[in-house]
């Protein structure tokens, strides 16, 4: 196995034009800006930010689902190695069996005019891998095993299934065409919680079995804590902070990662407001502030802050942080009790 | 001075397939100025129960023969149930019982700004003139956090974000004064660090208003952080209540042990995730015995899935549905 990262991220910036209105100026949204990461091969990467931070469009610019406005994503697996900004129809056409999709929610994605096993069975029929139905049959069964679906369940409609059971058919339909690297964008958002450790750990266990690669992106960050083993936080479409899960939760350094911990509802009652609070809210990316993105609501926000903005330094394995003052503050803050 | 009473709530809906039971012989009480969290996954009856104390569910819901429900204002106890004409009802509608949804885009109409939508109630409920309903809206979005309210009066829903959009759901909410407010996951829809914020409030609000509010989440955080004491629900029933600190600490129930358990912990990242086995049975399907037999870790065979446990003792104020405490407690 190689040890090139899957994908590898360079400068990534993926910009929506939007109408002001019929006289209006056009008005841009920097939905991603400038992200540099590199997601190394069978990992399970979390990426983690509040609504409009811009996780799922980067998601969907590693699937080249959107337009790259500028910067380089490429994907890499022992076979092949595409240039996502520049791939060719053809490159395209096998990329997308390489690299899949798991959606949010489960009731939405799936058709309710089809069975389980047609489901499944659509990314092989479209995608041409399989010559006969024998053989489509025999990878339906295969993958629907593996996601602990029997063949009783495969005659089925969705509507007969419950919210945990029906993400275990989108997963299957999205590991049936043995995809390298798959994006699950709040893939447990809409489960209940007994059911969410469930798939949790299904993900996890097929992950290790199958040699795949996730960018797995949550709000979430107790979810991200127990399944991810590097983390990516986003806000207002840069990186403020990558590491490992173990390092960025033993000793979080930006300011906003400290906030989005703090912000978790404790579930001691004895322990309440003793979160550190955010005042306001996340600034809209048409009109991101200058300097830092997130000086407006930092706590500790100097006058470099509102001129100059920290950049990551690195592309991302080890502890990296887009702070001008985290040293300082890590410094002068003794360390809390977990 | 208990505020609101609920007996044997039982409620089913007719439907294609038969009749479905949405919550079965439900009962609680609730004081004045104090929060009761409400918690289950979906399909519980959470939502349905809340929703009963207002008469809103819609017209294919049936409400069992035991069912009482009386709620205590200042003019004296009124019985829910017996409010026949929508004129009956205004008494719970709206002025004496608010509610805050939970997606608070669906909650306001799109096409009239929020200030018209809050003055309207307040006009309807209150008997106030147009200029009084204004100054009081005005002043209600101010003491919720929302900065220049004299402008976002004026705007339409979609001009506000979600936290501000629930923070003036939450301002059209107290602007009556009710006496019992519901709030049916206020905060789900919100991200993390405007849910701290929009949690905060509400406890200002309470200390200050002192109406009792009726929180309904399945997050147990949430509840940990606002309620002061919880009914855990799992299909229809009841399974245990008791003060926050005595079911959150130590659970009675094994659906109560197993949703704690199933909960990702920040202080251990070592553990792995124990999901509560199985799926939630479909309503079509309701176990026979204790509801939660089918996915109970120690369930009994003959016993559980048979007969119906009933709420018993488990230590002051805290009480369990369940065969396996009933014995615990003979024991002792």
């Amino acid at each position: 196995m190689s040890d090139k990262p899957v994908m590898s991220v360079k400068g990534l910036s993926v910009h929506y034009p939007i109408s002001g209105g019929l006289f209006a100026p056009k008005v841009v949204v920097r939905a991603v800006e400038n992200v540099t990461l590199d997601i190394p091969h069978r990992s399970f990467f979390g990426l983690v930010g509040e609504s409009g931070s811009g996780k799922t469009t980067l998601g969907r610019a590693m699937l080249k689902a959107t337009p790259i406005t500028s910067g380089s994503i490429r994907y890499s697996d022992d076979e092949v190695s595409y240039d996502l900004a520049e791939v060719t129809k053809a490159e395209l056409k096998d990329y997308r069996k390489r690299a899949q999709l798991i959606f949010q929610d489960p009731y939405a994605a799936l058709s309710p005019r089809m069975t389980v096993r047609d489901i499944i069975a659509e990314p092989l029929e479209v995608m041409g891998l399989t010559k006969t139905r024998e053989e489509t049959d025999k990878r339906v069964r295969e993958i629907a095993a593996k996601c602990r679906l029997n063949l009783e369940h495969l005659r089925r409609f969705p509507h007969a299934f419950s919210g945990g059971q029906r993400q275990r058919i989108s997963i299957a339909r999205a590991l049936v065409s043995k995809p390298r690297f798959i994006v699950a964008d709040e893939s447990v958002a809409a489960l209940d919680v007994s059911i969410q450790a469930d798939v949790l750990n299904l993900l996890k266990s097929l992950q290790e079995e199958l040699g795949l690669t996730f960018l797995f992106i949550s709000h979430d960050l107790s979810v991200i804590a127990h399944i991810c083993d590097h983390v990516a936080v986003m806000y207002l479409g840069r990186l403020v902070e990558t590491a490992p899960t173990r390092a960025l939760f033993a000793a979080p350094r930006h300011p906003y990662t400290k906030a989005l911990m703090s912000a978790i509802p404790s579930l001691d009652p004895d322990h309440r407001g003793q979160a550190q609070k955010l005042e306001g809210e996340i600034p809209s990316p048409t009109n991101p502030p200058p300097g830092c993105k997130f000086q407006t609501r930092c706590p500790h926000a100097i006058d470099i802050c509102r001129v100059e903005e920290p950049l990551l330094e690195h592309s991302g394995l080890e502890h990296d942080v887009a702070c001008h003052r985290w040293e300082e503050l890590a410094a002068s803050l003794t360390p809390e009790p977990a | 001075m208990t505020l609101l009473k609920v007996e044997n709530l039982t409620l089913g809906f007719h439907t294609d397939e038969g009749l479905i039971t949405a919550v079965d012989d439900v009962s609680f009480d609730l004081e004045a100025g104090e929060v009761m969290g409400l918690v289950g996954e979906s399909g519980s009856g959470k939502s349905v129960t809340a929703k009963s104390l207002m008469k809103l569910n819609p017209g294919n819901a049936v409400y069992g023969d035991k069912t009482k429900i009386t709620l205590t204002l200042d003019d004296g106890p009124i019985d829910v149930m017996g409010l026949r004409t929508a004129r009956e009802m205004q008494v719970v509608r709206g002025g004496s019982v608010s509610m805050i949804f939970q997606e608070p885009m669906a909650s306001f109409a799109p096409a009239i700004t929020v200030g018209d939508q809050m003055t309207e109630q307040l006009q309807l409920h209150k008997n106030m003139t147009r200029r009084e309903a204004t100054e009081l809206s005005i002043e209600m979005l101010n003491r919720v956090g929302i900065s220049d309210a004299a402008t976002r009066f004026k705007q339409y829903a979609f001009e506000l974000s979600g936290g501000m959009r629930q923070r003036a759901m939450i301002a059209m909410a107290l602007s009556t004064s009710p006496k019992l407010l519901i709030a049916d996951e206020p905060t789900t829809a919100l991200d993390v660090t405007i849910q701290a914020q929009v949690i905060d409030l509400m406890k200002d609000l309470v200390d200050e208003f002192g109406m009792g509010i009726i929180f309904i989440t399945h997050d147990l955080g949430v509840i940990a952080q606002t309620a002061d004491k919880v009914a855990v629900m799992y299909l229809g029933r009841v399974i245990e209540t008791g003060p926050v600190r005595e079911v959150l600490r130590n659970p009675a129930h094994p659906y109560t042990q197993g949703l704690l358990n199933a909960l990702p912990d920040l202080e251990d990242l070592d553990t792995p995730l124990s999901p509560i086995p199985g799926d939630i049975p479909s309503p079509l399907e309701r176990p026979t015995g204790c509801v939660f037999h089918t996915r109970c870790p120690i369930a009994m065979a003959g016993r559980c899935d048979v007969e119906i446990p009933q709420m018993g003792p488990v230590s002051t104020g805290h009480e369990a549905a369940c065969f396996a405490v009933e014995d615990q407690r003979m024991a002792s």
